[in-house]
């Protein structure tokens, strides 16, 4: 693999520049095809919304603003650990790569916990797409029918749980970054895991920022 | 022919021998072993694809269904459909050819992403198991397109393993397309610009953007079937007031795009193929290689016209029909070009041009019986009859397959240092060509006559069409068998091949056959275009040398 | 090539532009502009979708290829919406079942 005069370097890279390149363009590539991935459930979200509009503001207003507000603010900030991190393994600050790498963690777990209780509020009002599914509207929402309302948690359900799909994994994989980030593996010139992973996690707080307005902030006024 | 071939040398160490064990195969990094496991995993599934297809067509000898009960034929063609799309048709020629000859072309020690290819050969490994354990509990019948509400409601079929199956391969698709955007972009040798590039390098790269931008979408277009079926979300049910459209949308964004990852490698194949058998440059480089390009752009606009009978809107029909009219053009330009490099070309006809001159003709029909669907008044009545089968069977098997058989006749002796002997591989050359013709000509006769597809028994009348082609499927079975015999045998008893046997220019051919695990002892430098012929100059400098074998 | 390395102060700002916008998005919510409500919130999350790619993400100081693959896949993904879209908003508008 790498030699002794450049930890690191792999066998098939001719210089540290050339690893990091492509390393940052491979994420990147990555990233795009995540766009379109969730892309598709945008998509989806679009159709029916366009179909069912109050239905959907039914949906929307069920759902608990303020945790929702809470949980983009929290998400927000593990952005900027995260951000912090990186630079700090830009300037080779080990025990500041851990710090901010730990703070990233906190906050994507507070996310994480946050969104259980959201979940656990819904199978107690029997709201999880199914044999079981019943949505009481109150008001004007008393009459909205019970497929398309089905239609928006499906989405709520697929799009937030996806997401957190990819927290969870971000989450693992800021635990298996911590002992190398201790052992000051991740240096000036070749830190391309916390980059890396910096980008991917910076990505899923994107997929938040358009959840959070097009789930809970439909029809609000 | 060559000039150093009467007294090749077997090189001591390479790629093969390098290391030894079962381990060292599967857990290598190299690039070149990892297409050799592809090669093995890939026909694998060909075989078994082929004999689903057998099935069918033995079926379809007799008008009455009497070989198979009406569920099992659904089964039979769903299968062949999945096992051939997704598990051989992706990947043949990326994940074989490309992936043991892209670095070398360009002159890398390997991909960008070693262990990232090595994960994309498990990740198709993966895929593959749960779709054959699908098969083997009895398969799915819900045709390849999995389309809602049958696959999420109705079908009593292995749905879910063989979507979580594809879900899995998907990944290992867009796996290998990231690589070869990384290491296309960052690890060209010295002096090998964009316009240096060998033409199957410009069409690996434009199949990798397909693969990254469309394979998600259809990633989440199973994956909401799953869930749908298995934990209820309902956005495609129609009860619920869902729309299964929605499914045919999120299916095809992926899956027209998903046959020009199947075409333009192969593509790549014959502008390599023709510029060494006809000892001449590619006409119109630069055209081919932004058709490339479009055809890769221009596929991703064009889904819709799968769907001209689903409920679409009329305009949004009339807007594909139109776009996938104009993506026929790049592949013309392609052809216009191939033809023109014979023209006053030293050409000939070796195996893999055989092939390649087979692709051409074939291709070409595959190509204009696609224009004819495009046009919306005719596909109103031919759309899922056999002229649509016999359409993507000309374009996929007459095009895809056949090149990918060239592909592999050619750089084989690179692969294995062993040439395979030339009589047998010509006979399999015909019999594929001539098994391939009868199979699928009267599927467009019997098709525009009327007869459906995905049906287990059909009027009488269309009986003789059907048994010409059954008929030709027999040979075209030969055809596609022979080689597994005569290239097995090659490896312990063929000729040495010596480096470069068909004296091609190219990067590739300045290694030995077969090649050291590294590729090259150090990274070349590159001052001239990838087919001098005409110059006859070498254009690849070694280690400040003349290029040498080592 | 080095790599730019921002500064903390850099990063605190934009932090403080994210959760300012986010407080308006929730503000503006409640407001009734009608069909003006969609096109803000859309805006506001689009901003900020920007700033994140821009400094969280080092784009601003990325080579033209980063940037190419960024902007290439949004508007990759803004065609699949707008052509399916058009299925979808053109139903029906030729007054013949089914079409």
């Amino acid at each position: 693999m790498s030699d002794v005069a450049h930890p690191g370097l792999a066998h098939h890279f001719e210089s540290y520049e050339q690893q990091r390149q492509s390393a940052s363009l491979g994420m990147w590539v990555f990233l795009a095809q995540e766009i379109m991935f969730f892309g598709g459930m945008f998509l989806a979200y679009m159709v029916y919304r366009s179909r069912y509009p109050l239905a959907f503001i039914a949906g929307s207003h069920h759902l608990d603003i303020g945790l929702g507000a809470f949980n983009t603010a929290v998400l927000i900030g593990s952005s900027l650990t995260m951000a912090l991190g990186v630079r700090a393994a830009q300037l080779g600050r080990r025990k500041a790569v851990v710090l901010f790498l730990i703070l990233t963690l906190i906050l994507g777990s507070i996310f994480l916990v946050v969104k259980y209780f959201e979940y656990s509020e819904k199978w107690d009002h029997h709201l999880i797409p199914g044999k079981h599914f019943h949505f009481e509207g109150e008001g004007k929402f008393a009459e909205v029918p019970q497929g398309p309302m089905q239609i928006f948690f499906s989405l709520y359900f697929a799009m937030t749980g996806f997401h957190a799909l990819h927290m969870i994994v971000g989450v693992i994989l800021i635990l298996y970054m911590l002992r190398p980030a201790w052992q000051g593996k991740y240096t000036p010139e070749n830190h391309n895991y916390v980059e890396g992973f910096g980008l991917y996690w910076h990505f899923v707080d994107i997929v938040w920022i358009f959840l959070f307005p097009l789930l809970y902030l439909i029809g609000r006024h | 022919m060559s000039s150093a071939a009467a007294t090749a040398e077997y090189p001591k160490k390479h790629y093969l021998n390098a290391t030894q064990g079962i381990l060292s195969w599967l857990l290598t990094k190299d690039h070149k072993r990892i297409a050799i496991l592809y090669l093995v995993s890939v026909s694998a599934f060909f075989m078994l694809g082929g004999l689903m297809a057998m099935l069918v067509r033995l079926e379809l000898l007799t008008p009455a269904g009497d070989l198979l009960g009406p569920d099992s034929y659904n089964r039979a063609f769903t299968m062949h459909g999945v096992l051939m799309v997704f598990f051989f048709l992706l990947p043949v020629v990326p994940a074989i050819l490309g992936n043991f000859v892209l670095p070398i072309m360009i002159g890398a020690k390997d991909l960008a992403f070693p262990k990232i290819n090595l994960l994309s050969w498990y990740l198709y490994m993966a895929g593959g198991s749960f779709t054959l354990y699908a098969m083997a509990q009895g398969g799915v019948d819900t045709g390849w397109t999995f389309y809602a509400p049958f696959s999420t409601t109705y079908s009593n079929s292995y749905v879910m393993a063989t979507a979580i199956g594809v879900f899995i391969n998907g990944f290992s698709s867009i796996l290998t397309g990231l690589n070869f955007i990384v290491t296309v972009h960052r690890m060209r040798a010295p002096g090998m610009t964009w316009f240096r590039l060998p033409l199957f390098i410009w069409a690996n790269y434009a199949t990798s953007l397909v693969m990254i931008l469309g394979t998600p979408v259809v990633a989440i277009a199973i994956a909401l079937i799953g869930l749908e079926r298995v934990v209820g979300l309902g956005i495609f049910d129609p009860a619920r007031g869902g729309d299964p459209v929605l499914f045919q949308h999120l299916f095809w964004f992926y899956s027209h795009p998903a046959v020009y990852i199947m075409v333009l490698p192969a593509m790549g194949v014959i502008s390599e193929l023709m510029a060494t058998f006809s000892r001449k440059s590619v006409f119109g480089y630069r055209l081919v290689a932004f058709s490339s390009i479009a055809i890769a752009v221009l596929g991703f606009l064009v889904w819709g016209h799968h769907m001209f009978v689903s409920g679409q809107s009329v305009y949004t029909s009339v807007v594909f029909s139109v776009l996938t009219m104009l993506v026929a053009i790049p592949s013309a330009i392609k052809v216009f070009n191939w033809s023109t490099t014979m023209y006053e070309g030293s050409v000939s006809y070796d195996t893999p041009m055989l092939y390649a001159l087979g692709f051409l003709g074939l291709f070409t029909i595959g190509g204009l019986t696609g224009v004819m669907l495009a046009t919306l008044g005719f596909d109103i009545h031919v759309h899922d009859t056999y002229f649509v089968v016999a359409h993507f069977h000309y374009v996929m098997v007459g095009g895809t397959v056949m090149a990918y058989l060239g592909g592999l006749h050619y750089w084989w002796p690179k692969m294995f240092g062993r040439m395979y002997p030339v009589f047998w591989s010509k006979i399999s050359a015909m019999l594929v060509f001539v098994g391939f013709n009868l199979t699928f000509f009267p599927q467009f006769i019997v098709g525009y006559l009327g007869m459906p597809r995905r049906y287990w028994q059909y009027p009488d009348e269309f009986q003789i069409w059907n048994v010409l082609s059954t008929a030709g499927a027999s040979v075209l079975g030969v055809g596609f068998l022979l080689p597994s015999f005569y290239l097995l045998w090659s490896l312990k008893y063929g000729k040495v091949a010596g480096p470069n046997p068909w004296g091609a220019v190219g990067l590739e051919w300045t290694t030995p056959s077969p090649p050291p695990t590294e590729n090259f002892e150090s990274i070349p430098v590159v001052e001239g275009g990838p087919y001098d012929y005409a110059t006859g100059e070498k254009i690849f400098v070694l280690k400040g040398k003349e290029a040498h074998v080592v | 090539m080095s790599v730019h390395v921002s500064s903390v102060k850099t990063y605190t700002l934009i932090f403080l532009a994210l959760m300012v916008l986010t407080a308006i998005t929730v503000f503006v919510a409640y407001l009734d502009l009608g069909a003006l409500n969609n096109v803000v919130m859309l805006t506001i999350a689009v901003a900020k979708a920007t700033l994140v790619v821009l400094f969280f993400m080092h784009v601003a100081h990325a080579t033209k290829l980063i940037k190419l693959v960024v902007v290439s896949s949004m508007f990759w993904l803004l065609l699949m919406f707008a052509f399916t879209m058009s299925d979808y908003l053109t139903r029906g508008w030729l007054g013949v079942a089914g079409k």
